[in-house]
């Protein structure tokens, strides 16, 4: 028989939808105040294997000569990233969404066996509750790094109120290049999950928007798959 | 509930596949199709609302008028995040010292605003205007080296992002105060930096002689205790490219504000025009 489940609360899809344009106008103004020093790139000695960036992509997208633009954004924009976050954080401890979120003991076990799944290796996808071990290993990550953006932020941003902070970090350049590292980190975050959105389908897009998932619950006794399994507690 | 339709497996692609090829069509016209139906178009119309809002609302703050080179919302944010830092700032925190083998041989240099004049190093004089009115002062360079030399391995930061090590000497900007109560509206020196006098100026303004380069400090920054009249960099008086012969270093602030080339400084009532804040960039520029 198939029900309408709900997913995702309704707080939880407008943090989600608030944080997606401003992390991407904070990447977009980060990348105009990261060009007036564009000094990273993966190698070594005098071998370089990529830097960032190469002037194509500056062409491409303009990105030159934006400093002072870049740091009005971004030092708007981190108000709402950062309240945005600490509100998401605060709500799904006290909600309880947090027991879906947080890796447990079988997330890394899991989380392979939906690697080989979603690679083709495996035939069945292990039964989860709302978010499988792959998705809560990259949910909280994603989490954490936040906090991690917001603390090497300040580190560079007010490196002597700071410095305790900052010297903690190894120092204002580390903490420049940990700052830049996450960045990457969240546009890697960004690929995978629109790749794994779009193979999970309308029915999963669609709950981030509706908060509901239509399911097939088998008749009374048999267990669900997937979303039935959750506890009763989530149907808000 | 309705019969569920039975298509033939190979003709119909179901529209709500899961991964795993679960068909989760809803038996069309059911009430429960008529629920999500329902649900869905209101989400999406209400996501797509919130959008156009947030597109329209940035576009909006984007179209003020300009404040010094960028748009008066942006400039109120820089401005408030100014006064927050202004009022978690502590003049016991310090910048890191670091050994002084540490700092570069070669200074980095950026910009020559303010420094492409003539000028004659044995007729310079350094300005001082009181707060509060009264006769403008001149110092000689010999004037400044008379007070406490003090010397400091610090990092200078570039607002472009870049930062070196540098050695500097020169006498604290609150020593000279304290010699010369210049700053205080009843004429008192600066004896404890924690303690100032209450009629303190709030700000300090510096320009260089031919007043192409100018840069506004708050007081507190100004007087804190790494905040140096300078006149040497590697233990070698300062060449002229590097602000001879004497400049502004303060690892407070970002370079911008380490004014090269001293001209006038005033003490002022109001925040004083700033070269780089002009441009659109942050007024406080602080650490």
């Amino acid at each position: 028989m198939k029900k309408l489940v709900e997913k995702h609360p309704l707080a939880i899809r407008w943090f989600h939808w608030v944080n997606f344009p401003v992390l991407m106008l904070l990447i977009w103004s980060g990348l105009w105040i990261y060009w007036a020093n564009d000094i990273y790139r993966i190698g070594w000695g005098n071998t370089t294997l990529y830097k960032f960036f190469p002037q194509s992509f500056y062409d491409m997208v303009h990105l030159d000569h934006k400093l002072a633009q870049g740091m009005a954004w971004h030092f708007l924009l981190m108000w709402v990233f950062f309240i945005n976050g600490l509100l998401y954080v605060g709500y799904t401890l006290f909600s309880g969404e947090w027991r879906y979120l947080l890796p447990n003991r079988h997330s890394f076990r899991e989380a392979w066996q939906v690697t080989l799944h979603d690679l083709g290796l495996r035939k069945t996808a292990p039964l989860v509750q709302k978010y499988n071990g792959a998705q809560r290993i990259a949910y909280t990550a994603v989490v954490l790094m936040g906090l991690g953006s917001l603390l090497t932020g300040l580190a560079i941003y007010k490196p002597t109120q700071f410095g305790w902070l900052t010297q903690t970090l190894g120092g204002y350049e580390a903490a420049r290049v940990q700052h830049f590292v996450l960045t990457i980190g969240y546009v890697l975050f960004f690929v995978v999950h629109v790749a794994q959105v779009g193979r999970a389908g309308w029915n999963n897009f669609r709950s981030m928007v509706a908060g509901f998932e239509i399911e097939d619950v088998p008749a009374a006794g048999a267990a669900s798959p997937r979303l039935a399994q959750r506890e009763p507690d989530t149907k808000a | 509930m309705a019969q569920e339709p039975t298509p033939a497996p190979d003709k119909i692609i179901p529209p709500h596949v899961s991964p795993d090829g679960e068909d989760l069509r809803l038996p069309p016209g059911s009430p429960l199709d008529q629920e999500a139906t329902r649900r869905t178009r209101r989400s999406f119309i209400g996501l797509g609302l919130a959008g156009l809002a947030g597109v329209l609302g940035w576009r909006y703050l984007l179209n003020q008028p300009d404040a010094d080179g960028t748009p008066a919302p942006f400039r109120r944010v820089l401005d408030a995040n100014g006064r927050l830092s202004a009022a978690y700032f502590r003049e016991t925190r310090l910048a890191p010292e670091f050994a002084k083998s540490r700092g570069v041989r070669e200074v980095r240099t950026n910009g020559r605003a303010g420094l492409t004049s003539d000028i004659d190093l044995a007729a310079w004089r350094m300005v001082v205007q009181p707060y509060g009115g009264g006769a403008a002062q001149q110092f000689t360079l010999a004037d400044i080296k008379a007070l406490p030399r003090v010397e400091m391995t610090t990092q200078l930061k570039c607002i472009e992002g870049w930062s070196i090590i540098v050695n500097w000497a020169g006498t604290r900007f609150a020593d000279f105060l304290a010699k010369y109560p210049l700053a205080s509206r009843s004429g008192q020196p600066i004896r404890d930096v924690a303690n100032p006098p209450a009629d303190l100026a709030p700000y300090v303004s510096l320009v260089t002689p031919d007043e192409e380069y100018y840069v506004g400090l708050d007081m507190h920054s100004a007087i804190h205790p790494q905040t140096l009249l300078c006149y040497e960099i590697n233990g070698q008086p300062l060449s002229l490219e590097h602000g001879a012969p004497l400049r502004l270093v303060t690892p407070l602030k970002y370079g911008i504000k380490h004014l090269k080339r001293i001209g006038t400084i005033a003490f002022v009532d109001a925040r004083p025009a700033d070269y780089w804040a002009e441009q659109g960039y942050d007024w406080d520029a602080g650490h």
